[in-house]
């Protein structure tokens, strides 16, 4: 509970400093250090210090910068590079000739793109199921956090915080088994519905209930995630005020209304920004697994697009150009969602 | 469940937990039983399927016939499943592929995390802002599915485990939560250690690492899991040679597909002949052996996540 609290602030705070010390806004970074942070001026990768002071730092922090270079080394190698590497979806990309020899192609695979009804397609899915998760998986975790929070009983809580939490870790190749198993069609549902003459409804293969079939996947195996951020946000609600609003006659969901929600509104809206901003991310593996036994025209969603019609065919600046679109778009909705949280007057996932 | 339906008079358990303040109006009885139920049809859901798995996997055949499928209640038991599956070659290959995969890789993220982490966490230290910058970048842009494997792939990836190790080894995340962890460790324990003649490392290794057990155990749990759950990474480098899968990938072939397990009898592996399906409980077992580790390893992991909270609460 305490990493996912930690990490709230952490990445507030990281964002925090994108603002204020990030390259972007330099003119900013000097006002700032000459009003209040004298002692810090030249942190900022030693911009607005003399040159003096950087050597002494440097010496003195060297090896707390050595010790940041491996993690730094993988992240340039296997994030920043592949960054770079986007430029293939603005060229007819062929793996013999690489990057520096293969013909560029401006946009003409971004026009293939958006003239391709399957993409299309992928993207009416995405946004539907993206839709449907929002409000059937969304609400439930907070629910069921409500609802553990009233049980007096430490040891039954958490141990039901406990059971609904493992299915987190599960791989998604062992949850589609699982659900196979209960709802499939030689599965226990389906032997229950047989026995008892009332049809069969494999449930795995059903590209119409396809969508709460994946939601309720991901109901079973991250809800129990989504309770302790919740969980975590209760537990910070002074209790004092529940006794006085009880004491000026305030009821059970009057207190609820009054005290709980409010007291909960800004970790449900920083949760609900982060997914706003995944909106496009919708289960990549467990689509992917699932694909097989439903069809594609179902389960096909642009991630699972970017990989058949990028890796499977080999047109790989084909899929780039739906990995450009798709991270281009959630940026924006990243931003908006943002921008939508401060009209509310909450943080976020960054400050103002 | 039953103290959940319990009056609303007991006496209070331990004095930090009092069991209900006593401004709260007693509980309705239909409130009671709709929470009772509630709470007690999650942990069925939850339940019920790994329950059925792991009964199906030791059941014999006989027993799976006359349940049609899995069975909920237990009609003969054997281990036989397991002797199949442990003398099957691919089964075993993996389940090495897989704890090497595990074992090697946590090493190397959590090696380099904790630097990492530690190097970033001392306040005012040169570019540390700059350098946190570059990792939080990450968390918000990548370049997206096919520029990672293309770069993978020229670095000669393709078919090798190091494809399943090193693009994942960093989670931004976990270097977070540990840095939020080493900035909130005592400084006077090390300014004392600086004033001794400590260098960075000998802090790191000696002062900050020991504080900091719980949160270490954690971030190696999540880490390992992660490792252990490998899939689509080895759908993309290793998709052709059945040799090198991990068990997510048998799993995933022989279980969730349903292809023939190449160590059975008539073995037609590469035949999606549904006739040739290995047998249920098998298949089962198979099942069972990729959510044992996690599960057998999920209370500790629990333990110490509450541990690690309380130390945070205490620090914050």
């Amino acid at each position: 509970m305490a990493s996912t609290v930690a990490e709230q602030g952490e990445e507030e705070q990281g964002e925090d400093q994108e603002r204020v010390g990030g390259p972007r806004r330099p003119a900013r970074v000097g006002r700032r250090a000459r009003v209040g942070r004298r002692a810090r001026a030249g942190s900022a990768a030693g911009r607005g210090g003399n040159r003096l002071t950087w050597r002494i730092r440097l010496r003195r922090d060297k090896s707390l910068i050595l010790m940041t270079l491996p993690a730094i080394g993988l992240l340039l190698v296997f994030n920043y590079l592949p960054m770079v590497g986007t430029v293939t979806a603005f060229q007819f990309y062929d793996p013999l000739d690489g990057i520096r020899g293969s013909e560029w192609a401006g946009f003409a695979n971004f026009r293939q793109l958006f003239g391709d009804p399957l993409f299309w397609h992928a993207m009416e899915n995405t946004l539907y199921i993206s839709a449907v998760q929002l409000l059937l998986f969304f609400p439930i975790p907070i629910l069921l956090a409500l609802l553990l929070n009233s049980v007096l009983n430490s040891r039954v809580r958490s141990v039901i915080q406990a059971i609904t939490f493992l299915p987190h870790f599960y791989s998604w190749v062992l949850v589609v088994t699982l659900f196979q198993q209960m709802l499939g069609g030689a599965g226990l549902l389906n032997h229950f519905l047989r026995e008892h003459q009332l049809g069969t409804w494999d449930v795995m293969t059903d590209p119409h209930t396809f969508a709460l079939l994946v939601t309720s996947q991901v109901v079973w195996k991250d809800a129990g995630w989504g309770i302790i951020v919740f969980l975590a946000a209760l537990s910070a609600i002074d209790q004092n005020l529940y006794e006085a609003a009880a004491s000026d006659g305030a009821g059970r969901w009057r207190r609820m209304w009054h005290i709980t929600l409010p007291g909960m509104r800004s970790v449900i809206v920083l949760m609900l920004v982060l997914r706003l901003g995944n909106t496009l991310s919708v289960g990549f593996e467990q689509l992917l697994i699932q694909r097989y036994a439903v069809g594609h025209d179902a389960a096909d969603v642009l991630d699972t697009f970017s990989y058949y019609y990028g890796i499977g065919t080999q047109n790989y600046s084909y899929g780039a150009a739906a990995g450009i679109f798709k991270s281009v778009i959630s940026l924006l909705l990243i931003w908006g969602a943002n921008k939508l949280a401060h009209r509310f007057g909450e943080d976020g996932l960054y400050r103002k | 469940m039953t103290t959940l339906t319990a009056p609303p008079a007991r006496v209070a358990g331990r004095p930090r937990h009092p069991d209900r303040p006593t401004w709260e109006e007693p509980p309705t009885v239909a409130g009671q039983g709709a929470k009772g139920l509630t709470l007690g049809a999650v942990v069925v859901l939850i339940l019920l399927p790994l329950y059925c798995v792991v009964l199906t996997s030791f059941s014999t055949p006989g027993a799976i016939n006359r349940a049609g499928g899995l069975v909920i209640v237990p009609d003969g038991l054997t281990l036989d499943a397991y002797t199949t599956m442990l003398r099957d070659e691919t089964v075993r290959r993996a389940l090495l592929v897989t704890s090497g995969i595990t074992l090697v890789g946590t090493a190397v993220s959590m090696a380099v995390s904790v630097l990492c982490a530690y190097g970033l966490s001392r306040a005012r230290s040169l570019g540390h802002r700059f350098l946190l910058l570059v990792l939080v970048v990450t968390m918000f842009v990548n370049g997206g599915l096919i520029p990672t494997f293309l770069v993978v792939n020229g670095l000669g990836g393709f078919g090798k485990y190091w494809a399943l190790i090193l693009p994942s080894a960093v989670s931004v995340f976990n270097i977070l939560v540990l840095r939020s962890f080493y900035s909130g460790t005592a400084s006077e324990l090390i300014d004392a250690a600086r004033m001794d003649g400590a260098n960075e490392w000998r802090i790191l290794w000696s002062v900050v690492l020991p504080t900091s057990r719980a949160v270490t155990a954690v971030i190696s749990l999540f880490y390992a899991v992660g490792y252990w759950n490998t899939f689509f990474n080895a759908m993309l480098y290793l998709p052709a040679d059945s040799q090198k899968w991990p068990l997510q990938m048998v799993l995933y072939e022989y279980v969730n597909r349903g292809m023939n397990m190449p160590g059975q009898v008539n073995s037609g592996y590469g035949v999606a002949g549904h006739s040739q399906t290995a047998p249920l409980s098998l298949q089962m077992a198979v099942v069972v052996l990729t959510l044992l580790p996690v599960t057998v390893v999920f209370p500790f992991m629990q333990k110490h996540f509450a541990k690690g909270m309380l130390t945070g609460a205490i620090k914050g």
